[in-house]
């Protein structure tokens, strides 16, 4: 399950731009600082590649490891 | 134990300093965690790291970083990260650096550095802009480039860093950028196995103050301007200086394996005194 | 045992470090400070420890505040030039509280100008150097044995105090050969590590004092900023409390430590009129010209300052009630002479007898200034 730190969070849209299988999408949700946040819209197309987690700038993406 | 439902780089942060400073779509994080993504997969322990930084954006990783870590003044970074190493060699020593703190006000450290050979991990994130002060051009802004000292565009020709420091002798060079994490994280996970002076270049974007300067007005637009720009080094080999002009070429660059500086000096001791080296004597009485 | 040799004073002061448990030396050749980084790099080696030669003075100081975090007492020598480019650093020395020794063997100056000759020109910048409020420690020897006492004294004082502490001497002491005596015995600071408890904080020193040193690599996880930091040694650099208590704190721990820290020696001072107010190399002519002027039947005391820094103000104070005049001698146009003017305020009348060009005062010179004033009593 794909869980986004709504507090780490500020909204850079890297996520939803590296997602080889385009994941996330923005939402229409801000965070405490005004920041519209990314939504994993399509996560059943996740393969858990991990490559948001490692490009997020701010340590605000959890995805979990692949499943064997 | 339940694992926790947050990013995988988040257990190496100091959790009460999150969320950093860096700007929206700054790449710093991203470097930070392709850092921590290396370092799982190389041979070094993270309980064995401290780290060293000068001044700059790039320069605060390290205060995120649940290590023993020395801010340090700008431009001489590698000069504290040398008295460390050699003070005590068991340490694995990781510097944070940017383009203008290493090559502009810190470039005859980081080329003595590299001829030297001292066993460090430097990484250098270059996104071609002071960004702490506000957006200046730095060495290595590309001519034509604009910042707020260069309203014009900046007439000077940029240094290729990674180029130098492998002329310069560094056993490990590498660049990548932040838009190849993947390749970043393995460069940094051989620098951290290999011997002597490793140097990974990761360029990086500056949205707030690069990208609002040249016209690129999302992260996303210079993130991808990057990553068009990428070059591979085999590609570039077979191009000529024209052509290269304004792209980043990524890749391995010089490793002559010459001797490192640790073990050298490690040998002398050893010779004169016929016994270890002296480390943390400060805090034992002598004979 | 008690050894004896006959040894430059620059070889002194590495023979000191080697003593006072000096492990780590870096440092850039300088006239006339280079014997120190040859001797130490011929010694360190014998004794384990490491001697590096660095690309400036700039990467030196750097070095041996690295070296220091890793659990070594460090000492870097330089002249002119390159105290000068070590300012950066050291102001950085002193808000990381960092333990360290930089030897000046003062030249003529400013920019390159003497680099064979001596003078005493740099100490006001040692106190006022690097930019920001700090308060240092110096110590400033007048002789061989002095150059490799005060090196044991410097870096004893810099492990009590966690600070950058420098050795003023000059060209005269440096390149001058006298007997040393090392004794067999010298009385060192060692460090001492925190305690690591869960609530750990590297910064939190009590008032007008300081906290033992962790070495870095042994779990304390410090972050160590020249950035104003909070007790955690977090940058918190918009605060105002926070600035003022931590930068409050570095200097209230030499000032109100004084006590311990300042040294002189009086002699002749009982009986005299006038008292002759030196500071290291000029002290060397002082006793000459005390003699000379006694059997003149002028009564003339001296007071030496070992420790220019932090001034010894009560002791310059006191001799102000007992007499009227005091000369100073300084290698320079006047610098030490406006800290006595400022601590004497009025109660005396100071003469400076200012020297340049790089030779020190003949005790002729210091009779005349002595004679005059006698003169002018009478």
């Amino acid at each position: 399950m794909i869980i986004i730190d709504s507090k780490l969070c500020k909204g850079c849209d890297i996520c939803i731009n590296v997602c080889p299988k385009k994941v996330y999408s923005k939402s229409d949700r801000v965070n405490a600082k005004n920041v519209y946040l990314p939504f994993p819209e399509n996560e059943e197309g996740c393969t858990k590649c991990g490559l948001c987690e490692l490009s997020c700038p701010d340590q605000a993406i959890y995805v979990g490891k692949e499943v064997e | 134990m339940v694992e926790e439902k947050v990013s995988p780089y988040r257990k190496y942060l100091r959790e009460e300093r999150l969320p950093h400073l860096f700007c929206p779509g700054c790449g710093n994080g991203t470097v930070m965690n392709a850092f921590f993504k290396g370092l799982e997969q190389s041979d070094i322990d993270f309980e064995d790291i401290v780290m060293v930084s000068g001044i700059g954006c790039s320069s605060r990783v390290p205060g995120y970083v649940k290590c023993d870590s020395l801010h340090t003044t700008h431009g001489r970074a590698l000069t504290f990260a040398t008295g460390l190493k050699l003070g005590n060699p068991d340490l694995d020593v990781v510097v944070f650096t940017g383009d203008g703190d290493s090559a502009s006000i810190g470039g005859n450290h980081l080329i003595n550095a590299a001829r030297r050979n001292v066993d460090l991990t430097v990484i250098c994130i270059n996104n071609n802009i002071y960004g702490m002060t506000g957006g200046q051009i730095s060495p290595t802004s590309p001519r034509g480039s604009f910042g707020t000292t260069a309203p014009y565009g900046s007439r000077e020709n940029p240094f290729r860093i990674a180029e130098i420091v492998g002329a310069a002798g560094a056993s490990y060079v590498a660049r990548w950028t932040t838009a190849h994490p993947m390749q970043l994280a393995k460069a940094i996970q051989k620098g951290l196995n290999s011997t002597g002076f490793s140097f990974i270049e990761a360029v990086s974007q500056c949205p707030t103050y690069y990208g609002r300067k040249n016209k690129l007005k999302t992260t996303i637009d210079l993130y991808n301007h990057i990553k068009e720009h990428t070059i591979t080094k085999r590609k570039a080999e077979k191009m000529d200086v024209t052509e290269l002009q304004d792209k980043i070429i990524v890749g391995d660059f010089e490793n002559p394996r010459r001797g490192a500086l640790c073990k050298a000096l490690k040998e002398l001791t050893e010779e004169v005194s016929g016994g270890p080296l002296a480390t943390k004597s400060a805090y034992e009485e002598l004979d | 045992m008690v050894e004896e040799q006959f040894v430059l004073g620059n070889e002194a002061c590495a023979l000191g470090a080697i003593a006072a448990g000096c492990r780590f030396f870096a440092g850039y050749p300088i006239t006339p400070s280079t014997e120190i980084a040859e001797k130490m790099s011929y010694l360190l080696p014998k004794y384990g420890g490491t001697f590096i030669q660095m690309e400036d003075e700039i990467a030196s100081i750097g070095t041996i505040i690295g070296a220091s975090w890793s659990g070594l007492k460090t000492m870097t020598a330089t002249s002119g030039p390159g105290i000068s480019l070590m300012q950066e650093n050291i102001g950085y020395g002193f808000i990381t509280e960092t333990p360290m020794v930089i030897v000046n063997v003062q030249r003529g100056s400013p920019s390159t100008a003497q680099p064979t000759m001596s003078a005493q020109a740099d100490m006001m910048q040692v106190r006022w150097g690097s930019h920001g409020d700090y308060e240092p420690i110096a110590l400033a020897p007048s002789s061989v044995q002095e150059f490799f006492d005060f090196t044991i004294e410097a870096f004893n004082l810099a492990e009590k105090y966690r600070l950058p502490v420098t050795i003023l001497a000059d060209e005269v002491v440096g390149h001058m050969r006298e007997k040393l005596i090392i004794p067999d015995k010298v009385n060192i600071v060692t460090r001492t590590r925190p305690e690591l408890t869960d609530d750990y904080l590297p910064f939190d020193a009590p008032e007008n004092g300081t906290t033992p040193m962790p070495a870095f690599g042994e779990g304390y996880n410090i972050h160590v900023t020249g950035l104003t930091h909070d007790k955690r040694g977090y940058p918190d650099t918009n605060n105002p409390e926070t600035h003022h208590n931590l930068i409050k704190r570095l200097c209230d721990k030499v000032l109100a430590n004084r006590a311990d820290i300042c040294s002189i020696k009086k002699e002749f001072c009982d009986d005299a009129d006038i008292i002759i107010v030196s500071c290291g190399s000029p002290y060397r002519s002082v006793g000459a010209a005390i003699k000379m002027a006694r059997e003149e039947g002028i009564k003339v005391g001296s007071l030496k300052i070992n420790t220019p820094w932090p001034f010894p103000e009560e002791e310059i104070k006191s001799i102000a009630n007992d007499v009227d005049n005091i000369i100073v001698p300084e290698m320079n146009l006047g610098q030490m002479v406006h800290e006595v003017e400022r601590v004497v305020a009025g109660k005396a009348n100071v003469h400076l007898i200012g020297k340049i060009g790089g030779v020190l005062h003949k005790p002729e010179e210091i009779l005349e200034k002595i004679k005059e004033i006698h003169e002018g009593e009478c």
